[in-house]
């Protein structure tokens, strides 16, 4: 039977992930747009700052975002002088460090959905006299209902399965920053290897169903 | 070899010093105890454990997979009450009540001994509920020193090891706590299975005992037995 430590580590987690794709559907549907309709030199930059977290080790991502969360960092300033304190041990600085996490993963998928629409619905569009606003939420969005599948499994996935990131900043504290993965992590390194097993087997299924989820319900998503 | 990861100042000198006196090389890597246990079962190729605990040398000992009758005690830690600002921790611990903190870094007691340590000093201290909001818990202590270093944590329960220099603090400010606080930290290093027959392991472990290697740790902020 899994323990209350257990439930609630699962519970947090899941209220992390849900935060976190929320957000990073706001951010990501215009950065994947920019991206996928810019002509400007930016493009080049931008989406390899998009892409970065992809392939940094957690370790840096967790190392810098410490730093610059921190009392002496400069985001640490300046959520000191807000008032709001700082937010390394913080389910807030949880997300954040998240939202940078999984952003690639969600970000791609979107720029890939909108680059495929082409130009022509949305020169249809124009001349139906649709502002372009008005194109993006009426023509794009819909057009691009696959691609925003994918970003959400795997951005809600991806976060669920963090871990280096959450160990740096979070500081393992029940109920606010003990997420699923470093509940397991515990319960191995504390040599109780039964409870691990419930979770982690817990965590295999739930990955493999979120992407045989994908798989099925969106045939296009493995292409796109 | 595996070592933990609060020994990683000393051994590294201790790795150089062996290597000129005997002409062996030790190889170590560092992490959690409970980490190298779960991987040896597992046959990692590990010949040495230097534990941060006694317990799992006794373990492995146990179930075949240390040499019986090779283990020792290395060394006994010793805890810091450490901030890495100066002037901050007095040399009395009376910051605790203070209580003008947000948060108070101690490594998992459940996962590192010296966790285990600063946990029975607050209890005996009597300030283990009254702190328990600001506790922030590190995976190790190695962790836990990385959250008090960045300032993220205000203060933590570090091992002397890390932060001192024969018996001093080196930077910041922090309180020597008294050993009679908690139980030992007996540190313990025993030879693998594994490493049953290579002469380099029996030699490592003479030179471990050996008066120049205890000199070496002493400094590096352990007692010894």
């Amino acid at each position: 039977m899994p323990e209350a430590s257990d439930l609630a580590a699962v519970w947090l987690t899941l209220r992390l992930a849900t935060v976190t794709t929320l957000i990073l559907l706001l951010i990501g549907a215009p950065i994947g747009w920019w991206l996928a309709r810019t002509r400007s030199a930016w493009k080049g930059p931008v989406g390899a700052l998009v892409a970065l977290p992809i392939v940094l080790p957690p370790t840096v991502l967790g190392f810098y975002l410490l730093l610059l969360l921190g009392p002496e960092g400069p985001v640490g300033r300046f959520t000191q002088s807000l008032g709001l304190g700082l937010l390394p041990f913080t389910f807030g600085g949880l997300v954040i460090a998240s939202v940078i996490y999984s952003l690639p993963f969600v970000v791609q998928p979107l720029q890939n959905a909108f680059e495929a629409i082409g130009e022509r619905p949305l020169e249809v569009a124009a001349t139906l006299r649709a502002s372009p606003l008005d194109a993006f939420f009426t023509v794009a969005l819909p057009l691009a209902k696959p691609g925003l599948l994918t970003a959400s499994v795997l951005g809600f996935a991806h976060t669920v399965g963090e871990f280096g990131v959450v160990l740096m900043i979070g500081g393992n504290i029940p109920g606010q920053t003990r997420v699923a993965s470093v509940q397991i992590y515990d319960r191995v390194e504390a040599m109780e290897y039964a409870q691990a097993h419930g979770l982690a087997a817990g965590m295999v299924i739930f990955s493999f169903v979120a992407l045989l989820l994908l798989y099925t319900l969106n045939p296009s998503g493995r292409r796109r | 070899m595996a070592a933990a990861s609060n020994f990683a100042a000393p051994m590294k000198r201790l790795a150089a010093d062996f290597e000129t006196a005997t002409g062996h090389r030790a190889a170590f890597s560092l992490g959690a105890t409970g980490k190298f246990y779960a991987q040896i079962r597992n046959g990692a190729p590990f010949e040495v454990l230097l534990a941060a605990d006694d317990e799992t040398p006794a373990r492995l000992e146990r179930e075949g997979l240390a040499v019986a009758g090779s283990r020792f005690v290395y060394a006994t830690g010793r805890l810091v009450l450490w901030s890495a600002k100066p002037g901050w921790v007095d040399d009395r611990g009376e910051v605790l009540r203070g209580g003008r903190f947000e948060h108070l870094a101690v490594a998992s007691p459940k996962l590192a001994p010296y966790g285990a340590a600063a946990e029975q000093v607050l209890t005996r201290l009597g300030l283990r509920s009254t702190l328990q909001s600001k506790l922030v818990w590190g995976e190790n202590i190695a962790q836990t020193y990385q959250f008090v270093h960045s300032g993220a944590a205000e203060l933590g329960f570090v091992a002397l090891s890390q932060v001192g220099e024969e018996g001093r603090i080196r930077s910041g400010s922090g309180w020597i706590v008294p050993a009679q606080l908690h139980r030992p930290i007996r540190q313990e290093a025993a030879a693998l299975t594994r490493g049953r027959d290579n002469p380099a392991v029996e030699a490592l472990l003479r030179f471990l005992r050996s008066d120049v290697a205890r000199g070496v740790i002493r400094s590096h902020g352990y007692d010894l037995e």
